[in-house]
């Protein structure tokens, strides 16, 4: 495995160096720009939603930041490993390498672009007086379950979106009812504990609600939550390889 | 071929089913509604069936046949992108398989980036990267086009960068498919020497062409395919060539009327030709030897018999001169 990766690491290198040059290569605002548009999501929320939601939340600026950094991640990541596999058609039918390199690659450009955003993110806290503590080390747990979340998603998606191209479509139609669904702009306390079970069967709001735990409450979350968050992860990947693996040599009759 | 040369490359009863259809670019809506109402075709062909040949160290395989007939297909299994559905293929070594040099490149990217890419791409290291790329450019000749996004360049220059680099491989299996003929005339020239450089070092080289001279100057050994059926799988490359030429001139030729033991026939009857040929021409020459040694021979007699003549005439006027003294 070790040799494998040292094999294949200036390809990836070079996979990643491509997507960074090709996202911000001609763009004058370059990754400002990847700041900048959550940055513009959360001020329209801010202003549509304050009014309704504001009054019942502390901190409603940040608790809308928590939802809106770990959705906009999701999206992006599944949105654009969607496309990975198919985008470089053009190489794994005439070298055989492994295929989850291009996913990979897509996500490592998507995670940086997170982690910038999480700088801006805590530039807000800091300023909406939100209590730093040394439980924030904790934040690295949901980061780590959900960047392989995003990779097992983005490799079920990017192997489907080989075999139906309006894939494409019908996962923006799902993102729009997930993004709803997560409560980003508002909370779930009100709703009865019924439709509340169903807000924690998804992936997304479990991660947005334990990063607004830490954050928000000071507390760290359950060692059940943790195993929830853990088994979503595992099973995105599991499935996402088993994908990889099944279709492997399958993926060339169909670009 | 010494029996001390090992077999690099085995392929044994090798099929390869391919599909084709209505699957490719439907959508899930689309593929949901043709499989509930029945309209959903798939067909399953056989790419390649039964193909088997062994290659050992330093052949050089050419494989021809019409557009169609699994060539590429089958060099896809051999370098591992594909999977035969029948069959075992077993390597020995590393492989490079340069097919369809031109595609795969970023059109955004520039030149020396693209370069790097596609050296990742055949597994070379960073090290060698930096080690060889300018070479790779002066080779290419697009050292003035360095920086440019690599969109701007015309085809022929992007064949010149990709061929720069794949020629550097130096694997156990080489495979050429329709490589050798990019650029421009000079350019040809250039790259049909490094491949021969790289084939000489050792490679096991399967070579794609639909130049049979290509083939016919290149390879040691010869397999033509015919709708995925090999036809003849042969070290007789002229005899497969020629044949595989009369197949191609044929109104409604079948491949099946050049048999390899017609191809065998067709040799011997031309290899005996060949030597009546040159019998007949060892006699004409003996018997025009002959002629002028005979023709020497005479001249020398000739001569000789002149020389007596001469001797005789001055013998003669000695007597006469004698005869006259005596006389006063």
């Amino acid at each position: 495995m070790i040799e494998r990766l040292k094999k294949y690491q200036f390809l990836f290198e070079e996979l990643v160096k491509r997507d960074f040059k090709k996202k911000y290569k001609r763009t004058v605002l370059g990754m400002g720009w990847s700041m900048l548009s959550p940055l513009l999501m959360l001020l329209v929320m801010k202003v549509v939603f304050e009014q309704f939601f504001g009054r019942t939340v502390n901190h409603y600026t940040t608790y809308l930041f928590c939802g809106l950094l770990t959705f906009g991640w999701f999206a992006e990541s599944t949105g654009v490993g969607m496309r990975s596999l198919f985008a470089n058609a053009g190489i794994f039918t005439k070298v055989n390498v492994p295929k989850y390199l291009f996913l990979l690659a897509v996500n490592i450009q998507v995670l940086i672009n997170f982690a910038l955003t999480l700088l801006v993110f805590f530039a807000f806290c800091a300023y909406d007086r939100v209590p730093f503590t040394w439980k924030f080390v904790f934040l690295l747990y949901p980061i780590a379950t959900l960047l392989v979340f995003n990779i097992g998603v983005g490799m079920i998606l990017s192997a489907l979106f080989i075999f139906f191209r309006d894939i494409d479509y019908l996962w923006s139609v799902a993102l729009q009812l997930a993004m709803y669904g997560s409560a980003i702009f508002y909370t779930v306390d009100n709703f009865p504990p019924r439709i509340q079970a169903v807000f924690a069967c998804n992936p997304v709001y479990r991660h947005i609600a334990y990063i607004r735990e830490v954050v928000l409450a000071g507390t760290i979350p359950s060692a059940e939550t943790h195993l929830t968050l853990l088994g979503f992860a595992a099973a995105a990947l599991l499935a996402g390889a088993w994908m990889y693996k099944h279709y492997n040599t399958k993926f060339l009759y169909y670009v | 071929m010494s029996e001390a040369s090992r077999i690099v490359l085995s392929c044994r009863d090798v099929s390869i089913r391919y599909r084709v259809g209505d699957f490719k670019n439907i959508g899930l809506k689309e593929w949901v509604t043709r499989r509930l109402t029945g309209r959903y075709r798939v067909v399953d062909f056989w790419a390649d069936r039964h193909v088997s040949f062994d290659l050992r160290q330093g052949d050089m395989l050419g494989i021809i046949g019409t557009n169609g007939a699994g060539k590429s297909t089958l060099l896809k299994a051999i370098a591992g992108i594909m999977e035969p559905t029948k069959g075992r293929i077993v390597r020995h070594g590393r492989i490079a398989a340069l097919l369809e040099l031109a595609s795969g490149f970023d059109g955004d990217l520039t030149v020396k980036e693209n370069a790097y890419l596609r050296g990742a791409m055949l597994g070379y290291t960073r090290a060698f990267m930096d080690r060889t790329y300018p070479y790779i450019i002066d080779f290419a000749e697009l050292k003035a086009f360095e920086d440019r996004p690599f969109k701007q360049l015309s085809s022929g220059m992007k064949s010149r960068l990709a061929f720069a680099i794949a020629s550097l491989v130096r694997p156990e299996i080489l495979i050429l498919d329709e490589v050798l003929s990019v650029g421009d005339g000079a350019f040809r020239a250039k790259s049909e020497a490094k491949m021969r450089e790289i084939i000489a070092g050792g490679a096991t080289t399967i070579l794609v062409s639909h130049s049979l001279s290509q083939v016919r100057k290149m390879c040691s050994k010869v397999l033509w395919l015919d709708k995925g059926r090999p036809v003849v799988c042969t070290g007789d490359v002229e005899g497969a060539c020629d044949c595989y030429e009369a197949f191609l001139r044929a109104p409604a030729g079948t491949p099946a009327a050049f048999d390899p033991s017609a191809i065998a026939a067709k040799r011997a009857a031309a290899k005996a030709e060949a030597e009546r040929k040159t019998e007949e021409r060892i006699r004409q020459e003996e018997e025009r030897i002959r002629q002028e040694e005979e023709r020497r021979r005479k001249a020398a007699a000739a001569v000789a018999e002149l020389r007596r003549l001469r001797t005789e005439v001055e013998k003669l006027a000695e007597v006469r001169r004698i005869l006259k003294g005596g006389g006063k």
